[in-house]
């Protein structure tokens, strides 16, 4: 292939795709802008701006491993709003209270073995909603009290389940051959109540909730916050695990047929009632672990940190491509990068702004997601 | 649908006609007519509450004053979403956003540029209100070019997030103190920004104003006439408004945007450029999001990026959803009932009953509240409800949209088929048909 092939080629997908070759460009432009920040290299450009610039090593990487950490919460929590989004067709508004929910009960569990006999119960199941016993007092953290950490994952994973499926119950079920629209307003009802049981019962301050005692160690010269590394492993194996169930089971093969094709599903003697069932089962499960170990990182709990992250899932599930969940894990990863890598160039105050104006793009101009529209799991 | 409602026709044939029946009727021949009743239901309620928790005249002219500007503010917000959601179908829930637009555009344009936060030009406010509904007809034009042609869904997601970064924006430190040259453009960032007194304000400082303090003033407080004073021009704009959107949905144009919702291909297919129109009437209603915006939260001396959060949008979602969406008319009927019901009331009903049953001081929390409940106590439990009044509107308005949806996504009023046509094209007879359903 000579050289005049490849610019005829590139001329070819700047008129058919201008926005595509404008997007590509700007993308190598800010690499190329990182990368001599990295050098150390400031071209001046006109009007006091420059090209390049300083960006130290450990900063970067610091930025990469916040995008990690946020990325893979997105990711988790997406899995469920990308199943429930291509097998019940409508958009699940609620999604981010279900985060919520599983923060709120299985940090409640997690504080009651951690801090058993320091704090009286109601303080403890409820997350320190008023002045008590202090999280360096309760000691829930995962060098302290291990065991404590493990039984609300669980617990967070269990209750956001429950939840979720007496929300399609009640809410969802008697509604089930409506289109999408009617289902995504009751999503917002359901979300708006949700939300404010969980504000009625656990209180509306804004508290910290894990103990920072001797998290930071080194491990083979490194610095790692254990909390963040449990993050990792734990979001990592959920993941694997779905991939394993999705490929692997009967359960798996039936969710894919029906994010595919509903109604070849139902003909083929699929359960659907079932398949809908299980998926909210998962869904709900990735959910509430996601919103577990986001508290886990971030140390504080608050009731509407679940609607601060929903924009944020959505943007990952819409840039992976909504009904997969490689591409919502994909996603996660995109959008978690942009949040925390845009730093480098935007005030802080914008890098959440970045991130929707990327879903709004992708939803604009290549609404099957970046990565080419595989809409079954 | 087996749901009777109050204004339903039941009584015409009905063999003897109750008293309800010939008001229901009486109520429900004309809008205005259905309009004022319902305002008028909410006004005995409150009046009654408040002579309850035992307030006088003063109180209850206060309350009745609050209710009719909420009545108003999204009176104009649901009209405008049910230009965009009700008559053509687009299901836009970035509304805080447009608003935001306007109340903002409104006060760099015409707040003064020595404000205490945020900056301006010091333009005559009429400038500004016009410069905000232009500027949210612009973004609403930008948001509209790309967008419309998205899925309902997709564009659902595409305003909320919109308005996010709107408000974001709005928000941010590096926009607070922005100039160009010697003119400011400072939105103040999360510390808000200050806005222009109301012009009805200055009102009461002339002439008129004292006579009017004279006659008055026996009664009300001076305050609650100022607020009176602005609640009256609201209303003038809802009825404005609401005259604009009843010419637009019987013109020609109106006929499209409804054909829009019902099928948009069929419309296509008949030579309409459905995309333009789409473009055309999402602008017009974002403008009048941004107006709506700058009569409420632009008339209160000080905004800041709070008041944009999108439950807002989803207030003014389930006023017009409550009223039917697609019916003008129910649209006023919605936000009525959505502030006397759903936002207004429970507050109020908690005032009185924690203030008559003396619950005594709530407890912090929820433990604090159930573990007496083991000793059958049951006051603290009570007075956590009463204390959290809040969270429990919220839920209720969640659990009301959920019903709405599932047993009447019709709405009050939106059961009425508006017709297209400029004469009724009803066969004359004893009985009205609901002409959708009738040619099955």
């Amino acid at each position: 292939m000579d050289v005049s092939d490849v610019i005829t080629r590139g001329k070819v997908t700047i008129r058919e795709q201008p926005l595509l070759a404008i997007a590509v460009l700007a993308t190598a432009l800010l690499a190329l802008d990182l990368l001599a920040r990295l050098a150390g290299i400031e071209v001046p450009l006109a009007g006091g701006r420059t090209f390049g610039g300083e960006l130290s090593m450990g900063r970067f990487s610091g930025l990469v491993w916040n995008g990690i950490i946020v990325g893979l919460i997105f990711g988790l929590a997406g899995i469920g709003l990308s199943m429930t989004y291509s097998i019940l067709n409508f958009a699940n508004f609620s999604h981010g209270d279900l985060v919520t929910t599983g923060a709120f009960t299985g940090w409640g569990a997690a504080l009651l073995v951690a801090g058993w006999g320091i704090g009286d119960i109601g303080h403890l199941l409820l997350v320190r909603p008023g002045s008590g016993a202090s999280p360096n007092e309760i000691g829930a953290s995962i060098v302290q009290a291990p065991l404590s950490i493990l039984i609300g994952v669980i617990i967070a994973a269990l209750a956001t389940v429950v939840v979720a499926v007496i929300i399609d119950r009640i809410v969802y079920k008697p509604m089930r051959d409506r289109g999408g629209i009617p289902l995504l307003i009751a999503s917002i009802g359901a979300a708006l109540a949700l939300r404010y049981i969980l504000q009625f019962v656990y209180g509306g301050r804004n508290r910290g909730v894990t103990s920072t005692q001797d998290v930071n160690t080194e491990i083979a010269g490194f610095s790692v916050n254990m909390h963040e590394l449990t993050l990792v492993i734990v979001a990592i194996s959920l993941m694997l695990a779905m991939h394993f169930m999705l490929q692997r089971t009967k359960l798996g093969k039936a969710m894919r047929a029906m994010a595919d094709n509903k109604d070849l599903a139902l003909v083929t003697g699929i359960p659907t009632e079932r398949v809908v069932t299980a998926t909210w089962v998962l869904g709900g499960a990735l959910a509430g672990v996601a919103g577990y170990l986001y508290v886990l990182e971030r140390g504080t709990i608050e009731f509407n940190i679940g609607w601060f992250l929903l924009l944020f899932i959505f943007a990952a599930v819409i840039l992976g491509g909504i009904g997969s969940i490689y591409g919502a894990i994909a996603g996660g990863f995109v959008i978690g990068f942009v949040h925390e890598v845009s730093l480098i160039w935007i005030p802080s105050d914008f890098n959440a702004a970045a991130a929707f104006l990327i879903m709004i793009l992708v939803l604009l101009y290549r609404p099957q997601g970046i990565f080419g529209g595989v809409t079954t799991a | 649908m087996t749901a009777e409602t109050a204004d339903g026709s039941s009584g015409i044939d009905g063999e003897d006609p109750s008293i309800r029946d010939i008001l229901a009727t009486e109520i429900g021949k004309t809008d205005f007519r259905i309009v004022i009743s319902t305002m008028l239901a909410i006004y005995a309620l409150f009046i009654v509450l408040t002579f309850l928790g035992g307030g006088d005249i003063n109180s209850a002219g206060s309350s009745i004053i609050r209710l009719t500007f909420l009545f108003a503010a999204y009176g104009i917000l649901t009209l405008a979403l049910n230009l965009h959601w009700g008559y053509t179908g687009l299901f836009n829930i970035g509304v805080a956003g447009f608003m935001a637009v306007g109340v903002y555009t409104m006060a760099i344009v015409s707040t003064s540029p020595d404000a205490v936060s945020g900056t301006g030009l010091g333009l005559p406010l009429i400038v500004g209100v016009i410069a905000g509904m232009i500027m949210a007809a612009l973004v609403g034009l930008v948001a509209a070019v790309p967008a419309l042609r998205l899925r309902a869904d997709y564009l659902a997601i595409v305003t909320l997030g919109l308005s996010e970064i709107i408000r974001l924006t709005l928000n941010s430190a590096t926009l607070s103190n922005w100039t160009v040259s010697v003119f400011g453009f400072g939105t103040g960032g999360g510390s808000g920004i200050d806005l222009p007194a109301r012009p009805t304000d200055a009102l009461l400082n002339t002439a008129f104003g004292d006579v009017l303090v004279d006659v008055l003033g026996t009664f009300l407080r001076p305050s609650v006439i100022r607020r009176s004073l602005w609640v009256l021009v609201m209303i003038g704009f809802v009825i404005a408004v609401y005259w604009l959107l009843v010419r637009v949905g019987n013109s020609p144009f109106g006929r499209v945007l409804k054909a829009i919702r019902e099928d948009e291909l069929v419309a296509q297919s008949l030579g309409k450029d459905t995309r333009w129109f789409k473009i055309k009437v999402f602008m017009l209603g974002c403008a009048l999001m941004g107006l709506g915006g700058i009569l409420w939260q632009g008339s209160q001396g000080y905004v800041s990026p709070d008041s944009f959060r999108p439950i807002v949008t989803f207030y003014v979602f389930v006023a017009l959803i409550i009223g039917g969406s697609g019916s003008n008319t129910g649209s006023l009927v919605g936000s009525i009932l959505f502030v006397g019901l759903l936002f207004e009331g429970p507050r109020t009903l908690a005032n009185i009953v924690s203030g008559s049953l003396s619950l005594g001081s709530a407890p912090g929390t929820f433990a604090g509240a159930m573990a007496p409940l083991a000793s059958l106590e049951i006051t603290p439990l009570l007075a956590y409800f009463m204390n959290n009044i809040s969270a429990l509107r919220f839920i209720l308005l969640g659990v009301v949209l959920v019903i709405i949806m599932q047993r009447r996504p019709e709405g009050v009023l939106g059961h009425r088929t508006e017709t297209a046509a400029a004469i009724s094209l009803d066969r004359p007879g004893p009985a009205r048909t609901n002409g959708g359903e009738s040619d099955e």
